[in-house]
């Protein structure tokens, strides 16, 4: 397994190329091109900060501006959820790959990842640019820091389920499906659009066993709240916790490896 | 060290049961049957101890018929698949000719799809830079290099697929029946690019059903059936072995529809049992035109034919024969009652059923003057001159008025086979003469001269 892990390593060139086809293929054809990497957060933005301020005003009064905490939380979601359900099916799609050439299929799951990720940073200057509009920019040097540090956590923890599920879709299909319905209640479950603070004391157990809950909660905190980044002890937990699970989901993968050709 | 070694190599592929297939994730986990539906139901050998090497710098040819394990094998050493059991070890970089174009997005073009083809097999992005022009050259590209590839036709897909292929210049290539890509100048390039490949030593694994090709190409031939190596060696000799084989299956299998052509025949309707009045109408009515061909049989059976054997060159009954041998058709005969009017007729009919030859005993002379109780008929054709096809026979014995006693139209099938690739029905016996201002190259083998075959 270890072997193959440094192999990854190699591939560097090869996912590079892929990701770069991937981002250029996504929006070949279309007349806004590369646009619609900034158009789509911005899309999303507006369709949630209406719901919640013009449609349910009452819920949320009290955080403002509301439309940008959302979207603190929201563009890492994006960035999660699309590249969880990208990679259910990318192994399936990538068959005549893994069928009839000799080809490292991590590979797939991993461009997925990054691919989003790339859209997840073009919609940073988005961020960046509301926040100066608002004259929210208090950000603080250690927050500055480590915000990267956000960003690798929630890579590793994201490329570890990206690899178990791709892995396990290629033998139950059904994958696929339960993972959008199941996506969804996760997204309900993380503080995107409420604050973790509005969610009653007897439940917020609950919130702090969803991994993405710390994501976000560091992504406010370092983006739109004031004061310090409190939540870092979460964090590196997390960081521990995303590292064993990228270990974990590269072990499952390369134990199904071998299966891959013959059932894709 | 050889560059290919295969050694008792087995894979087993797992054939799950209808129910696995419907299996989902939901009732694994309430069923509890999680780890038992990941495993398998039916196991499946596609190829079963196969050993062999190839010594760097050998082209080895693969035959073998439609799911024999070729494929498998090919994957096994390209290591797309792992063996069950076994061991593959092959020696520097390999190429696999496998699905030519796999991975190629449609929509970018394909000079972009070139460089990440390339990486995938192993190049670095300047190898790919360098080797480029060559790329685009070989595969006759210039001018749509730029488009999006999901505006290239099959043709040009494939010959750019090949194209990167050949020149990631691997140590071993493995090609899967992938030379009927393009047309017959692209073959030829392929081909060409192929004997480039072997000057320069390297190993070469193909799968093909293209069998001169393997004669002519190959050093030596592995020939695969049902997962294991049937033959292996000089190319010639192994697929002079298939093709027997080949031609012994085809026999069993023409054997097997001529048993139930003769069941058919044995069940349709008998004749009528007072045989004396000649107006009797037969029991199913000869077709109207007797040149519109459909089979069948008919007739009062007055006299009847019992039995048809074709009988080949050894004196045993074949359904298989080589152009230029001779066919024998002998039938069995029974007359009811001895009669003087009788004229046994035989024809030869293609696969289409059109007429070849229909000759008969009235034609040719021969003056009726008694059959009674059982006999034998026989009809030798010296030479079957032939070209290779299915072809079908039609035997009768009726009344010098026409009227049938006994008719089998189109009941019985053989085939030719022939070393020649001529085409048409006939073959006449021939030989070409050529004065000395046109020479040809000496032939590398009399049997592939175009006289009758061997």
């Amino acid at each position: 397994m270890f072997q193959n892990l440094s192999q990854l390593v190699r591939y560097r060139a090869l996912i590079q190329s892929l990701v770069a086809r991937e981002l250029k293929a996504r929006y070949r054809g279309s007349i806004l091109g590369f646009f619609w990497s900034f158009i789509n957060p911005l899309l999303l933005l507006l369709i949630y900060s209406l719901v919640f301020s013009v449609v349910l005003p009452t819920a949320r009064s009290d955080v403002r501006p509301y439309g940008l905490f959302l979207f603190c939380g929201l563009l890492p979601w994006t960035w999660f959820h699309s590249s969880l359900l990208e990679s259910s099916n990318v192994l399936i799609s990538g068959g005549t790959l893994i069928k009839k050439v000799l080809f490292p299929a991590e590979v797939l799951p991993i461009v997925t990842v990054l691919a989003n990720m790339v859209h997840f940073l073009l919609g940073l200057p988005i961020l960046g640019l509301f926040l100066i509009y608002y004259r929210h920019a208090s950000i603080s040097l250690v927050e500055a820091l480590s915000f990267p540090l956000v960003i690798l956590v929630q890579l590793l923890l994201t490329v570890g389920l990206a690899l178990i599920v791709s892995a396990l879709t290629v033998h139950f299909r059904d994958i696929k499906d339960l993972l959008g319905n199941l996506l969804t209640f996760l997204f309900f479950a993380t503080p995107i659009i409420y604050r973790i603070q509005d969610m009653p004391e007897s439940y917020r157990w609950a919130l702090n066993l969803n991994p993405f809950t710390h994501l976000a909660v560091s992504y406010q905190e370092i983006l739109f709240f004031e004061g310090p980044f409190g939540h870092w002890k979460w964090l590196v937990a997390l960081f521990v916790a995303a590292a064993g699970l990228f270990l974990a989901g590269y072990f499952v993968f390369d134990r199904l490896r071998d299966s891959f050709a013959e059932e894709v | 060290m050889p560059a290919i070694e295969v050694d008792h190599v087995t894979k087993v592929y797992r054939r799950y049961a209808r129910r696995r297939q419907f299996a989902t994730l939901k009732s694994a986990l309430l069923g509890g049957t999680l780890v038992r539906d990941l495993r398998s139901d039916e196991k499946f050998a596609a190829v079963r101890d196969v050993s062999f090497s190839v010594p760097a710098g050998c082209t080895l040819g693969v035959i073998g018929r439609n799911g024999s394990g070729k494929s498998t094998l090919l994957k096994l050493v390209a290591g797309i698949t792992k063996p069950t059991e076994g061991q593959v070890r092959v020696d520097g970089r390999v190429s696999a000719l496998i699905e030519l174009g796999a991975g190629f997005h449609p929509e970018i073009s394909g000079r972009e799809n070139v460089f990440i083809n390339g990486i995938m097999l192993g190049l670095a992005k300047r190898d790919v830079a360098k080797r480029f022009d060559a790329i685009v050259e070989f595969a006759e590209m210039q001018e749509f290099i730029d488009a999006p590839v999901k505006t290239y036709s099959s043709g040009m897909y494939m010959r750019l697929g090949f194209a990167v292929a050949i020149h990631v210049d691997p140590a071993v290539l493995l090609v899967d029946e992938v030379l009927a890509v393009g047309d017959e100048a692209f073959t030829h390039k392929c081909l060409d690019k192929f004997a480039e490949f072997r000057r320069r030593g390297k190993t070469i694994l193909l799968v093909t059903h293209n069998l001169p090709l393997v004669e002519r190409f190959c050093d030596e031939a592995l020939w695969l059936d049902a997962g294991r190596a049937r033959g292996t060696g000089d190319p010639r000799r192994v697929v002079d072995e298939y093709v027997t084989d080949v031609a012994k299956s085809e026999e069993r299998h023409l054997a097997a529809e001529d048993a139930r052509a003769r069941q058919a025949v044995a069940t349709m309707p008998a004749s009528p049992p007072e045989p004396s009045p000649p107006q009797a109408t037969a029991p199913e009515e000869a077709p109207p035109n007797m040149f519109q061909a459909t089979e069948g049989r008919w007739g009062t059976r007055e006299v009847e034919i019992t039995d048809v054997a074709l009988i080949g060159e050894n004196g045993e009954p074949a359904h298989v024969f080589r152009s230029g041998e001779r066919l024998e058709v002998r039938m069995k005969v029974r007359a009811r009652q001895p009669t003087s009017d009788f004229v046994f007729g035989v024809g030869l009919f293609t696969a289409e059923a059109v007429l070849i030859y229909g000759t008969n005993t009235r034609f040719e002379d021969y003056e009726p003057q008694e059959l009674s109780g059982e006999g034998e008929v026989r009809v030798l054709i010296d030479r079957l001159d032939l070209v290779e096809g299915s072809y079908k026979l039609d035997v009768a014995v009726h009344k010098v008025d026409g009227s049938a006693y006994d008719y089998h139209r189109l009941l019985y099938s053989f085939r030719v086979k022939s070393h020649t690739k001529d085409v048409g029905i006939y073959r006449p016996v021939h030989t070409w003469s050529f004065s000395p201002s046109v020479r040809f190259k000496p032939l590398p083998s009399p049997a592939s001269g175009t006289g009758p075959a061997r």
